[in-house]
């Protein structure tokens, strides 16, 4: 909402206020102002002047040379409007004027002719061209005849005006209004609200001879007032009025039209005129729009309708959606004798449809939507009646045509001093109390603590003690409050261990290597079946897609972090950063359902994605390429920190690589995977060789087990051996691993696979994989024959299982 | 044999005293002391000597031998010291060439922010509340006093999934629903971080997806003082012990009174420069104290309970504090970015 800081002072008494200095109260007081901006830049030595005479210039077609009274003397100025006409009062910047954008007014010779000064568009005294009107945008502007000679014309055209921009929130509907603003402002510096004039002398005809209202949805309109005002001359409106209206972005069009504007704006009651003559019946009916009926707005668009919408018919055709726009064939032009004048209060909810349906916003909608004062309808009538009557010459019919259901009764609000303290944590008075209520100009009585309070309907937002409370405390001040901390709750706050948890696998993610990326969790068509985890795809969950998407590149709810993350890789890429490392905790969501009807399960999981050098080269030091291996570390590792055993699996996963990929399990249980890219999806995303593991979080911080066991650390001294295996080359070194294990359990301790070998003195198609043992008895010191025994049951064991043989 | 004796001892020290190495030693060692050494031969022949003689002679030689031994270790220690300071001499490195690098890595920005905030709180008694992304119209909306076709709900355009279904559009439902779990009976003091979601076209200043972390304090007894209380000990814990904060009346459906949080500018410091655009202030987070309406449909008897909330934008706390100019910055995860917020 644009406030004219002088037009508010037509209602309440500002002093000596400045703009901004108001601007800050209101804004502690309830309303942000945005910003406070000047209607135009400085002009200086600009005044009203009379053009006496008006010729040709002699050296050029498209000049004229104008002699102009500016009042103590008469210039000659050579001004090149198409406009420009003897016996107009205009604009003049006199030699030494000053105008908008630092432009100087000097004396000069045009085509051999001197000219002193300069005859004025208001874009050149500084308005913007949106707001003015469009048949002078390309020429001067002419005042009114009564325009004083050699008066300023800064004031006359408003030009030092302050418009202050309000955030008016859903809540405050009132100050969608210059008079709901004027008592804000009156309440906030204890001022009077001075109200505008709603009187008028009618005329002998009577309203009700010439216009009947039937209105068919009463739930939707339960108010309809109709004025008719008669031979109205259509001209432009007063100065004054044009000023305001665009000095809150409303571009002046006719009096008729301004006039409606104008007092929307003042009154915060949408208005509108029909050309009575134009509507051809006598007869308003307001109803639902059938289905499929379509009609012509305004704005020449032909809009088709539902049966939420509401329309404004003459009982054969629509003739304007309700609260929204009029209708093209009943609209006022400047042709217009008599006009039917609408003051009704449509319901927000439907206009917030028709809205919706039509994508038509406008300042009449808003304000419906958002809830107008019942007992300012008829009032925003009459005050348009007398403005149509005052400045269009019109003369209007006795009596007001009125279907009128409307509840305009006051809400009652009950409150207690003792109450209001105990909630603010304050020490406010009761006289205080009265002073804030006289002050907001809400009527009440008193007994005692005890406050009853009529809420006045222009304040629709205050229904409930809660919103006396919030009254009280602005008009009191915020910045009185004191400061205090709760007494009440005594409860230690932590994390839960999962919430501990979460951040330290974070932790040691970092410590890693890896640095914690957050992408978006909505995802395109093509990364949405990207990279699943075996075991969620196994389940086929169905892609959750937003009903009404922005982009197609955030449509569905991912099912992996990986795609938007390969995005990162790529992006980095190209701006040669090579060696990236990153991870991501997140939520995956997952439905089963054919048709989502419930909310999905959302899957905590942790991904990440290596590419480029794991090590770079230094001095004395190779550099190294990530590798599967890097990455199975980090998540050994990981499993290490968190004491959850993982186990990992060969396995084909789609877009991976089908040589170097596996599953993790828990137990018997899929968790995730890990392993290569393929080399076609690297290609299509510009990758180099990228490395990624996706894991679901939930399955490894379930499986933790927080208390550490306690084991003795036994006394006896452990023995190691080493053993190489010749192996055929499809064997896992990890299945003979196992074997170690059971077979040598339970005196084997530890397994560890410390060489692989391939090439000289291997046979082809065989490896040499090398292991170290640790043996160690908790309760004695073991025997060289225990070892020997059991390390012979071992090679016999592996030899069986896998047609191995020892390497000598 | 007495002078064969001393011409042994000054034989082998002046051996000794020559010699250059260890290797050296030890063969003086054994070509005096050892089996078939001089001395052991000079013992050898004592048979032949007198009962009076033989004694003296026995002394002397263990007094050879004695010195002998005495001069090799003494020359040993001497040798190594002089084999480990040319050791060590050799093994001296040049220390200003750069260490191995260890590479680690570092936390988002916002999980930074977050983790602030979440500590602060906790220190002050709140637990951290978390809830689901794909949020029931219900609990996103109706149960925070948002009825179907409330003009607020226009504030924040959401993304429906279905017509009961859409992504959250704050972290307020997790506060419904820890009230719904605590039962309208006891305490409630929670703070819930998490992504929201809103139907926003991404630029500089906005994104369809970002963070907010809101809090909650239900209880007998609060007073709307409380909560300008707890904000300013945040804002001061947060942003700085000088730091003043401003509370301005505002509207949220879920509050009633309602507030809108400003902190002194850290530029200007309350006297308007282009950082806090001339006000002096800036603006932080949104609070008030809970909506009779919320309490009830929670389950909390509003004659008895009252509480306040607030809620704030990590993203905003990380563009003020950070200087941090555009928003996308935050999802877009170029490393360099990254990397200038990762520290200890």
């Amino acid at each position: 909402m644009l406030v004219s800081f002088n037009w508010l002072k037509n209602y309440v008494d500002l002093g000596d206020i400045t703009p901004e200095e108001l601007a800050e109260k209101i804004t502690k007081s309830g309303i942000e102002v945005e910003g406070v901006e000047y209607f135009a830049e400085e002009s200086t030595n600009v005044v009203v002047g009379y053009v006496v005479s008006c010729e040709k210039h002699p050296n050029a077609d498209k000049l004229n040379l104008c002699q102009v009274d500016v009042g103590d003397e008469t210039l000659q100025i050579v001004c090149g409007a198409p406009n420009v006409a003897e016996g107009q009062k205009v604009a003049v910047a006199k030699p030494g004027a000053k105008l908008p954008g630092g432009f100087k007014i000097k004396k000069v010779k045009l085509r051999g002719i001197e000219s002193n000064g300069m005859i004025c568009s208001l874009q050149e005294l500084g308005v913007d061209e949106k707001y003015i009107p469009t048949d002078i945008t390309d020429g001067i502007f002419v005042f009114p005849e009564d325009a004083v000679v050699g008066e300023s014309v800064v004031s006359l055209l408003n030009l030092n005006d302050a418009i202050l921009d309000l955030d008016v929130l859903a809540n405050r509907a009132d100050a969608l209004s210059m008079l709901g603003v004027a008592y804000d402002v009156a309440a906030i510096l204890n001022k009077e609200v001075n109200l505008p004039e709603e009187e008028y002398s009618t005329s002998e005809g009577k309203t009700e001879d010439y216009i009947a209202i039937e209105v068919e949805a009463p739930e939707l309109n339960p108010y309809y007032g109709a004025f008719i005002i008669q031979d109205v001359e259509i001209k432009p409106s007063p100065l004054w009025m044009r000023n305001y209206l665009m000095a809150v972005g409303v571009r002046p069009i006719n009096n008729v039209v301004d006039i409606t504007n104008y007092v929307l704006m003042e009154y915060g009651q949408p208005l509108h005129a029909f050309d009575y003559d134009r509507f051809s019946s006598e007869k308003i009916v307001v109803r639902r729009a059938n289905e499929g009926e379509t009609m012509v707005t305004l704005d020449d668009q032909e809009r088709t309708l539902t049966t939420e919408q509401l329309l404004i018919t003459n009982g054969k055709v629509p003739t304007a959606l309700a609260g929204v726009m009029g209708g093209a064939n009943t609209e006022v032009t400047s042709e217009t004798k008599n006009v039917l004048l609408e003051a009704a209060y449509f319901d927000g909810g439907s206009v917030r449809k028709t809205v919706k349906a039509t994508g038509l916003r406008s300042e009449s909608s808003t304000r419906f939507e958002k809830g107008v004062d019942p007992n300012r309808v008829k009032k925003a009538g009459m005050r348009a009646s007398y403005l149509l009557q005052k400045y269009a010459n019109g003369k209007v019919l006795s009596g007001v045509v009125e279907f009128d259901e409307l509840d305009k009764s006051e809400k009652v609000v009950t409150m207690e001093t003792s109450a209001i303290n105990a909630k603010l944590g304050t020490e406010i008075t009761s006289e205080e109390i009265v002073n804030i209520l006289n002050r907001l100009q809400f009527p009440f009585t008193q007994d005692g603590e005890a406050f009853t309070i009529q809420v006045p309907t222009r304040r629709g937002d205050v229904t409930i003690f809660e919103d006396m409370l919030e009254e009280v405390a602005r008009i009191y001040g915020y910045d009185k409050l004191p400061y205090t901390l709760p007494e009440g709750s005594n409860q230690a706050g932590r994390l839960t261990e999962k919430q501990l948890l979460k951040r330290k696998v974070k932790q040691y993610m970092q410590s890693a290597g890896l640095s914690e990326i957050l992408t978006y969790s909505l995802t395109n068509e093509k990364n949405i079946n990207r990279l699943v985890s075996p075991e969620i795809s196994k389940q086929n969950p169905t892609p959750i897609n937003l009903a009404m998407p922005m982009s197609e590149d955030h449509k569905y709810l991912r099912l992996s972090m990986l795609p938007e993350m390969l995005g990162t890789l790529t992006y980095n890429l190209a701006r040669n950063q090579s060696n990236l490392a990153y991870y991501e905790m997140g939520s995956v969501f997952i439905s089963n359902e054919q048709k989502i009807s419930k909310q999905p399960k959302e899957l905590l999981r942790i991904a990440g994605a290596i590419t480029g050098k794991w090590l770079e080269q230094s001095w004395q030091q190779e550099e190294k390429e990530v590798d599967f291996f890097v990455v199975k570390g980090i998540l050994e590792g990981l499993s290490d920190y968190l004491k959850v055993s993982i186990s990992f699996h060969q396995a084909k996963v789609d877009n991976m690589h089908p040589g170097r990929t596996a599953v993790v399990k828990i137990q018997d249980k899929t968790i995730g995977f890990v392993g290569q890219l393929h080399p076609s999806l690297q290609k299509e995303l510009d990758l180099k060789d990228t490395y990624v593991f996706d894991l679901n979080l939930e399955e490894i911080l379930d499986a933790y087990d927080g208390e550490p066991s306690f084991e003795e650390i036994s006394k006896y001294p452990s023995v190691a051996r080493d053993i190489a295996f010749i192996l055929d080359n499809d064997v896992l070194a990890g299945d003979v691993k196992t074997v170690i294990e059971e077979v040598g359990a339970p005196l084997v301790k530890q397994v560890s696979i410390f060489d692989v070998y391939e090439g000289e003195n291997v046979p082809d198609g065989k490896k040499s994989v090398a292991y170290s043992l640790l043996y160690q008895d908790p309760h004695k010191t073991l025997l060289d024959d225990e070892v020997e025994a059991s390390f012979e049951k071992i090679v016999e064991a592996v030899n069986n299982k896998f047609n191995s043989y020892i390497r000598s | 044999m007495k002078d064969q004796l001393e011409a042994i001892q000054k034989e082998a020290l002046e051996k000794v005293t020559q010699a250059a190495n260890l290797k050296e030693l030890q063969d003086i060692r054994v070509s005096y002391l050892g089996k078939k050494g001089s001395i052991t031969k000079v013992l050898k022949g004592m048979g032949k000597l007198s009962s009076e003689e033989r004694p003296i002679i026995g002394q002397m030689a263990n007094a050879v031998r004695d010195a002998i031994t005495t001069s090799i270790e003494e020359k040993a220690t001497s040798l190594e010291q002089a084999a480990l300071e040319k050791r060590l001499e050799e093994e001296s490195i040049d220390v200003t060439l750069p260490g191995r690098p260890v590479n680690i890595g570092g936390p988002h920005l916002l999980t930074s922010i977050v983790e602030e905030i979440e500590d602060l709180f906790i220190g002050m008694g709140y637990e951290v509340k978390e809830g689901p992304e794909v949020e029931t119209d219900y609990f996103n909306f109706e149960a925070l006093n948002l009825p179907k076709n409330h003009p607020a709900r226009d504030m924040q355009d959401s993304f429906y999934i279905t017509n009961e279904l859409l992504l959250r559009t704050h972290t307020s439902p997790v506060q419904a629903r820890t009230m719904q779990e605590y039962e309208g009976n006891q305490p409630v003091k929670m703070i819930c971080p998490g992504k929201v979601y809103r139907r926003d076209t991404d630029d500089a200043t906005h994104s369809h997806q970002f963070t907010q972390i809101e809090g909650l304090y239900v209880d007998k007894n609060v007073r709307m003082s409380d909560l300008k209380g707890t904000l300013d000990k945040f804002a001061k814990k947060m942003f700085g012990e000088e730091r003043k904060i401003r509370l301005r009346p505002s509207f949220f459906p879920f509050t009633e009174p309602s507030v809108e949080m400003d902190i002194s500018c850290k530029v200007c410091h309350g006297e308007g420069c282009s950082v806090c655009k001339g006000t002096g202030w800036i603006e932080i987070l949104g609070g008030g104290m809970v909506h009779p309406k919320v309490l009830s449909m929670a389950g909390y008897d509003p004659k008895v309970y009252s509480g306040f909330a607030f809620g704030m934008g990590p993203e905003r706390i990380a563009m003020l504090k950070y200087g941090v100019s555009d928003i996308r910055g935050f999802y877009t995860n170029d490393v360099r970015f990254l990397k200038q917020y990762h520290k200890a």
